[in-house]
């Protein structure tokens, strides 16, 4: 096998949209699948609708048998090894696939949840961090789901923070196994799960994970939490009660706990972004079918304008939510194919290389957690009093989207994450964005004119081109007057991230509708009215983002001349997004369901 | 036994239809799936080797797009393809589609051919059964049940109110297999993997083209149904509304 070549054809550096303007042959769309791609995700979605939907009553029931059986299923159809090796049982396929069967798989969440608890941290770990013995032991039945995994990292007292767990292992006397003693919290999957990667300190000190099988002498499982949402997902504590771990189940390197409870959260991030667009398309059928069914004042509700705008709302956020995912995990996969995998440490590069990107999948995250709770908010209101009772779909729905601001590193813990990596970058010099800063300055003071742009989306790329200079203008402004202590500001990298969550949004929506114009100019019309409707509210964001770092960051005539900057740099003229909403709603009302043509 | 299915890819079932510039055909421009009862006969084929032995061939008649078909069926388990790759092949009748069929497996001995018993799009049902006559084969329709009985087969047919009927038949044959004949498996991912590799013959028009004869049916124009849903209230006493309803009921709708 040849070396990996030194400046690979099309790797991107995590973070960079910040500072250059991607065309629109640099991004991955749904556009882009290939045949395999269609055909998996034709049998994850038909394997939801067929398998998973009609036992969606069971599992909110608590029958986990169903579960069980389920993912027995999904994995001897392959579903739950896209990212397991062959040479262990799994299909190896790229994060694509694996975004691809999260996203359709999503039909149902509290399945979506079990199942992704169990391929995504009850499986990765091993995948990313598992000895060759680890690895032959539990990956090929993991992938067959003969037997299921789940993470354990969180405690009453330690979930954000979970480093200072209380957790604690000791070496037995005779050195043949660890004795772990302690309480784990909201543990999915743990009600009927076999394998838990357990985090734990070893002499209270060094943060360890331990490969913990269920059978193991002083392990066991507390009640099921009673759960505002995804009640058909498993969700305990654990009690560790001198349980006893043999020392070969010591996963990674004693003491280097951290780096596999933070990579396994970063490398699974992003299908978590998948789900919620999965879920969210599921959500907006439900809503555009009864629309069209429900009347009042003698028409169908779907006939009035108030309804059309919500109906034309959540499309273009789907729209944005696939442009993101899997502009996202193209990326990722063009620098995974860089990896020979069967070289030495190729687990260590491939987990490099998806943490390249840890601010997008973070973005992912947020993003599309924020994107499905408004969507399922909609829903509730389009079904109106229907829309509050357990016999519809849409108050399931409602409750069930709540939980993914929370786990994966909550929204918050993410946001500082994004501001924090970028800024650490830019600190260590590997993103040049003190100097695009500085140019940006430059330019503002001497009053150089913006960039042209031509041919398709031209006033979109333009805008996403202002985003751009008005977050590196809000981040300059705010490093300028905090210096280092800039991480203490959470308000204001809060603010930050929110604005660098929007450009990547927004560029990568226009991105991809650019794409579509280009192949057929007939089948851009909804993507260019989808990207331009989200376009004017998200720079309705970003110039509030941008007033709120700048007023907190100066004051005086130096807030009055930094404002007037602002808003040079945020000018656009209105568009008409009733008309764009309008047209987007016609489209996906006639359809049924999100549709682009 | 070595089995041929002929698989047509069609608009999905839900496509919004656009109608074409010159109002012939629908406009491509919409998303496709494999036609429902070619599905169940792929199903059949596919169970019919698992139980004894020999080789599923896939074949499709169309434009590079309806390679999908048969890639979908290499992942549910066919052992190789035939793909008559033109776009021409979308505009022949069901006669001239047969005959490029035969002309494509001129050099290979199939024990028994299956096609969906009609197509969703032009519903002709005549494809399975004008390849048959080409052959010089027997067929059957809307097949329901096949059986291997010695050196033939036993076949069910559905016939109109619940009937059915069994056949006999010698090998080879034409069947035409209706929806719902058996359980659709999905393509694994290890299938869909290994279809990349798996042997995908091309053909050419200009191969089958000698084969052909002028389109004996030709698609003139094409209407959508206008959308004329009008409710018309009947208004004034009861035995007055009967009276305008038995007069609309016969001259307007002419029902009775
Ligand atoms: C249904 C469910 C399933 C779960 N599954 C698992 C699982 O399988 N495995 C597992 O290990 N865990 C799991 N969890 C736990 C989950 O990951 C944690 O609840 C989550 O990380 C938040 O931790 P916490 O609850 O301790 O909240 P806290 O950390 O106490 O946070 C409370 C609030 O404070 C904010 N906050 C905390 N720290 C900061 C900070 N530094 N700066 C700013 N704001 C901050 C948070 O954003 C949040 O808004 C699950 C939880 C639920 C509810």
């Amino acid at each position: 096998m040849a070396t990996v070549s030194a400046t690979p054809k099309s790797k991107i550096s995590g973070g960079s949209f910040l500072l250059e303007n991607r065309s629109a042959s640099d991004v991955f769309t749904p556009e882009d699948f290939t045949e395999q791609h269609q055909l998996i995700a034709q049998t994850a979605e038909d394997f939801a609708a067929n398998e998973i939907v009609p036992n969606i009553e069971k599992m909110e029931h608590k029958d986990f048998s169903i579960s069980r059986d389920l993912l027995k299923k999904a994995g001897e159809l392959g579903l739950s090894s896209a990212e397991i090796p062959e040479v262990y049982g799994g299909m190896e396929l790229d994060k694509v696939t694996a975004s691809i069967i999260a996203d359709h798989i999503a039909k149902y969440a509290g399945f979506a949840t079990t199942w992704g608890g169990h391929t995504g941290i009850g499986t990765l770990p091993i995948v990313y961090f598992g000895s060759e013995e680890q690895k032959k032991k539990y990956l090929p039945r993991l992938a067959s789901g003969e037997i299921v995994g789940a993470y354990a990292l969180s405690e009453a007292s330690s979930g954000s923070d979970a480093l200072n767990c209380r957790a604690r292992a000791e070496l037995s006397a005779d050195g043949k196994y660890y004795v772990l003693n302690g309480e784990k919290m909201w543990i999915t999957n743990a009600g009927f799960a076999d394998l838990f990667t357990v985090f734990a300190k070893i002499g209270g000190e060094k943060f360890t994970a331990f490969l913990v099988e269920k059978t193991f002498p002083g392990f066991s499982i507390g009640a099921e939490e009673h759960k505002m949402g995804i009640r058909g997902s498993s969700t305990c504590p654990l009690i560790l009660n001198d349980c006893q771990a043999p020392v070969e189940n010591v996963l990674g390197e004693i003491g280097k706990g951290h780096v596999i409870a933070f990579n396994i959260l970063n490398v699974g991030r992003f299908k978590l972004g998948a789900m919620c667009v999965g879920g969210a398309r599921v959500s907006l059928e439900n809503a555009v079918q009864y629309a069209k069914q429900r009347k009042a004042f003698g028409k169908v509700i779907a006939d009035f304008g108030l309804v059309r705008e919500k109906i034309a709302s959540m499309a273009a956020l789907i729209f944005v939510g696939e442009s993101l995912v899997y502009r996202t995990v193209g990326m990722m996969d063009d620098a995974l194919s860089q990896i020979d995998k069967h070289a030495p440490g190729a687990d260590k590069e491939t987990r490099k290389a998806i943490e390249e990107y840890a601010v997008e999948c973070s973005i992912i995250k947020v993003w599309g957690s924020e994107m499905i709770d408004y969507v399922v908010d909609e829903t509730v209101q389009i079904y109106g009093g229907y829309g509050f009772v357990e016999e519809y779909p849409a108050e399931r729905a409602y409750r069930d989207a709540r939980i993914n601001r929370i786990f994966e590193g909550t929204n918050e813990i993410n946001r500082l994450i994004i501001a924090g990596f970028l800024l650490k970058r830019a600190a260590s010099g590997q993103l040049p964005l003190m100097p695009a800063i500085k140019k940006l300055m430059d330019e503002v003071m001497s009053g150089a004119s913006t960039e042209d742009f031509e041919g398709p989306l031209s006033e979109e790329r333009k805008l996403v081109s202002s985003a751009k200079n008005l977050t590196l203008f809000a981040a300059g402004v705010a490093s300028q007057k905090y210096m280092q202590s800039i991480q203490d500001q959470q308000e204001v990298m809060g603010a930050i991230a929110d604005m660098v969550i929007e450009v990547y949004a927004m560029e990568s929506a226009t991105l991809r509708a650019q794409k579509i114009a280009e192949q057929s100019a007939s089948s851009a019309m909804l993507p260019i009215a989808m990207t331009r409707v989200y376009l004017s509210q998200a720079m309705e964001k970003m110039e509030s983002a941008a007033r709120k770092v700048v007023a907190a960051a100066a004051d005086g005539d130096t807030l009055r001349a930094q404002s007037a900057i602002l808003r040079r740099l945020a000018k656009h003229d209105p568009i008409n997004t009733i008309q764009l909403r309008q047209e987007i709603s016609q489209k996906v009302i006639e359809r049924g369901k999100y549709a682009l043509n | 036994m070595k089995i041929l299915v002929c698989m047509k890819q069609v608009p999905q079932k839900d496509a919004p239809l656009k109608l074409n510039e010159a109002g012939t055909w629908i406009r491509e421009d919409v998303s496709y799936e494999v036609n429902e009862p070619d599905a169940f006969a792929l199903e059949e084929a596919l169970r019919q080797k698992e139980k004894h032995g020999g080789e599923v061939v896939a074949i499709t008649a169309g434009p590079a797009r309806s390679q999908q078909v048969l890639r979908e069926a290499l992942a549910k388990g066919a052992d190789r393809a035939i793909h008559l790759e033109d776009a021409g092949f979308v505009g022949l009748d069901a006669l001239n589609v047969a005959r490029a069929l035969a002309a494509a497996i001129k050099d290979e001995q199939f024990d028994l051919i299956f096609t969906g018993l009609q197509s969703d799009d032009q519903g002709y049902a005549q494809t399975g059964v004008v390849l048959a006559e080409l052959l010089g084969w027997p067929h059957a329709t809307i097949i329901m049940q096949i059986e291997r009985t010695g050196d033939g087969i036993r076949v069910k047919r559905e016939l109109e109110a619940g009937f059915f009927q069994f056949v006999d038949m010698p090998l080879p044959a034409v069947l035409t297999i209706q929806s719902g004949i058996n359980k659709l498996r999905y393509a694994t991912l290890i299938g869909i993997k290994q279809a990349k590799n798996k042997p995908m013959r091309k053909v050419t028009m200009a191969e089958v083209q000698p084969a052909l004869g002028p389109n004996l049916q030709k698609v003139e124009r094409l209407h959508v149904p206008q959308k004329t849903r009008n409710t018309e209230f009947l208004e004034g006493a009861p035995a007055e509304i009967a009276k305008k309803l038995v007069d609309k009921l016969r001259n307007e709708a002419r029902v009775l």
